[in-house]
């Protein structure tokens, strides 16, 4: 059945083909409206925060040797006791550094199949630390590209995300992103832009956090 | 629902729509607001023509290349992991489902929101097949522990308010205790909701734009229950739209950014979720496989009539809803279609047919603030006008689904009548006089007579013609 149902549909798109959408001329295909926007790194990364404080995103300000301590003492504070982690990445061995074994918060490795995981991810854990690939300016946005080294689960699962980011990294917008980046030859078997913690606005269109993803995203600026 | 042609009722259900004052106030209320936050984001009606234009080119261009795009998509798919899947019928892309999910003996299935499978009606053939189909966006939970069908394509429950909710998950929800409090609902949701994706087996999802250069599906949500759905149960299954595909990964963030704006008016969504394959090598998590199913249910119909095909361009904004001076007055479910207000009034009688939807492109003042406000500038009103001519007279060689199916002889009877008036000058005078002399005589009761001046001003005939005054001044006949 599904094999003379794609055969039935193609044919039928094949046969009218040509009969209607024209292909429009190239200098509409060309994105005038979102090319290049010429802000400084200052600019970009003031209209980065603006974006994201305005739907409730946290920024802790960092240095790039003192960030771990910085996540360390803010998870204190908060009074996190399991924090999971990409052990393999560069990010998650300084962030390793700066948790004494034995005190809280406990620093747990997702470096397992999430079916041996599932069960504290869904239950234990308070927080989950990522760094970011990069930063969109224009619409606030993080850019993760999840990896074997830090899972899918760790930026939506536990109720707070702590998210690294180097304010060297953010771009002006989506399409440069894409473009410089040269994603189309490599996408990644997941790419997100995250843009906040989780939100609905379903019941009287009322905005309310943390419906179903973390309840607050905290962005470590570095 | 007429139990002889299976034609719906819109006069009967819009009529009693108007009459529930809590349904008006509850859209009213939303519509403005969505109206005013989508206006917020469009404050340069210079870089809104230019966009616009640039998501409708990108639209076009994607369907100018339909049937290669898709099989570009396929391919890429194929070759990053994907199974795909074609169907040609709604009843074709269920058994599909199914299939996949009897092949694993999967009984738990979530879902983020998809309209296609509101066109599938998939959670009732789920659940008649032992398969426990559960709604994880938050409007689309509560419509569906109420029984419902979604109102707004992107606010499914937006005709409740919050007591309503309140109630209704106090009944419906062990352990809620009663609360108007919209942050105390909302996690209350969460409660239930996270047990059932830590359990459920498979999980569904629609797709808002798939690319063709690279075989990725794209997901828009807020609520994280688009992931959820997507990267914790061991098997995602996505349905789509045959349309949905667009050429390259570029063509993206243009469609996204009229898309959130439009819909919501929010620069962006909270997430952008773009998935090119299953769980792959050394990953720790994301399904182990990735089914696609690719739906065409009347859109390659659609697609064979030139002037027609542009209805394809669709993203599912919404904003023509919003919008719309009749939508906001009667809701979504008066139209009893998947696709309420003027998108739906060009879709769902190409879907289902003029027989049983002929009534819906009449459900417009022709007002053209959808037209205005599409973000990929369908011509809504052009199109609504063309199918009140297919359901009344087509054209020979018609594509449309029941052509000619709001044909009534009464209609025609009338139109003819109008023609012969207004092409022998000796009738039109005879007709005109006749009115003058007795129309204001006759009875406000009669049938046809009285579907007009029952909401309406009878209006009072000048007691002489244009055509008198004008003769009067000299002026002679043409």
């Amino acid at each position: 059945m599904p094999e003379t149902a794609r055969a039935a549909i193609l044919g039928r798109l094949h046969a009218a083909a040509g009969s209607g959408s024209a292909l429009p001329a190239l200098g509409k295909i060309l994105p005038g409206p979102l090319s290049s926007k010429g802000w400084s790194p200052a600019e970009r990364l003031t209209r980065l925060r603006r974006a994201m404080e305005a739907v409730k995103t946290e920024f802790l300000e960092a240095t790039e040797e003192g960030w771990p301590e910085a996540v360390h003492d803010f998870l204190v504070s908060e009074g996190a006791k399991k924090v999971a982690y990409g052990p393999a990445t560069e990010a998650g061995r300084a962030l390793a550094a700066a948790f004494p074994p034995g005190t809280l918060p406990e620093l747990v490795p997702y470096d397992r199949p999430v079916e041996e995981l599932k069960g504290a991810l869904f239950t234990d854990i308070d927080a989950g630390f990522t760094a970011v690939r990069s930063a969109i300016a224009e619409t606030g946005s993080l850019v993760l590209w999840p990896s074997p080294e830090e899972p899918r689960l760790l930026s939506l699962v536990p109720p707070l995300h702590v998210a690294l980011l180097s304010s060297a990294t953010i771009r002006e917008t989506f399409l440069e992103t894409i473009r410089e980046e040269g994603w189309a030859r490599r996408m990644p078997a997941n790419a997100l832009l995250i843009s906040g913690p989780s939100k609905t606005a379903d019941i009287e269109q009322t905005l309310a956090y943390g419906v179903h993803g973390p309840k607050r995203l905290v962005v470590v600026l570095v | 629902m007429s139990a002889e042609t299976g034609a719906t009722d819109f006069h009967a259900s819009s009529s009693k729509a108007l009459l529930d004052p809590s349904l008006r106030a509850n859209f009213r209320r939303a519509m403005d607001g969505l109206m005013a936050k989508r206006a917020a984001q469009f404050p340069d009606p210079a870089e809104w023509n230019a966009l616009r234009d640039l998501a409708a080119s990108v639209r076009t261009r994607a369907l100018a290349k339909l049937p290669e795009l898709l099989e570009t998509l396929e391919a890429k798919c194929v070759a990053n992991g994907l199974k795909v899947h074609w169907a040609a019928t709604t009843d074709e892309a269920n058994a599909i489902v199914l299939a996949i999910l009897r092949d694993h003996g999967a009984t738990r299935l979530v879902k983020g929101k998809s309209m296609v499978s509101e066109e599938m009606h998939l959670n009732d053939f789920l659940s008649a097949n032992g398969v426990e189909s559960l709604e994880t966006d938050l409007g689309e939970y509560i419509i569906q522990l109420d029984g419902e069908t979604p109102s707004h394509i992107i606010m499914p429950a937006i005709h409740k308010n919050k007591q309503q909710i309140a109630r209704l998950f106090g009944q419906k929800i062990r352990d809620a205790v009663y609360t108007e409090d919209v942050d105390a609902l909302t996690a209350t949701a969460r409660r239930v909701l996270r047990q059932k994706f830590f359990e459920a087996e498979a999980g569904l999802s629609g797709v808002n734009f798939a690319v063709a250069e690279t075989g990725t599906l794209c997901l828009v949500e807020n609520e994280g229950n688009g992931r959820m759905s997507t990267h914790v149960p061991p098997i995602h299954i996505a349905v789509m739209g045959l349309e949905k595909v667009v050429e390259r990964l570029e063509d993206v963030p243009p469609l996204l950014t009229v898309l959130t704006r439009s819909a919501t008016g929010q620069p962006i969504s909270t997430y952008f979720n773009m998935i090119t394959a299953p769980r792959g090598p050394g990953e720790k998590d994301g399904p182990r496989e990735v089914h696609l199913v690719i739906l065409d249910n009347g859109r390659s119909r659609i697609f064979s009539d030139s002037e027609l095909q542009v209805t394809l361009r669709c993203i599912r904004c919404g904003a023509c809803m919003n919008y719309c001076p009749v939508y906001t007055r009667i809701g979504g479910h008066a139209y009893e279609a998947i696709y309420p207000g003027p998108i739906g009034m060009i879709l769902t009688p190409q879907i289902e047919g003029l027989k049983r939807r002929h009534e819906l492109p009449h459900a417009s003042s022709l007002c053209h603030a959808c037209t205005e406000i599409c973000p990929v500038e369908i011509p809504i009103t052009r199109l609504l006008v063309r199918l009140r001519k297919e359901a009344a007279q087509p054209p020979a060689g018609s594509k449309v689904l029941d052509a000619g199916g709001g044909r009534s002889r009464l209609e025609d009877l009338a139109w003819a009548g109008w023609q012969a008036a207004h092409t022998s000058p000796l009738l039109y005078r005879v007709m005109g006089t006749a009115l003058r002399l007795f129309g204001p005589l006759a009875p406000r009761g009669l049938p046809l007579l009285n579907a007009w001046t029952k909401s309406r001003t009878v209006p009072k005939r000048a007691k002489r013609t244009l055509q008198d005054l004008v003769r009067e001044k000299g002026i002679p006949d043409a």
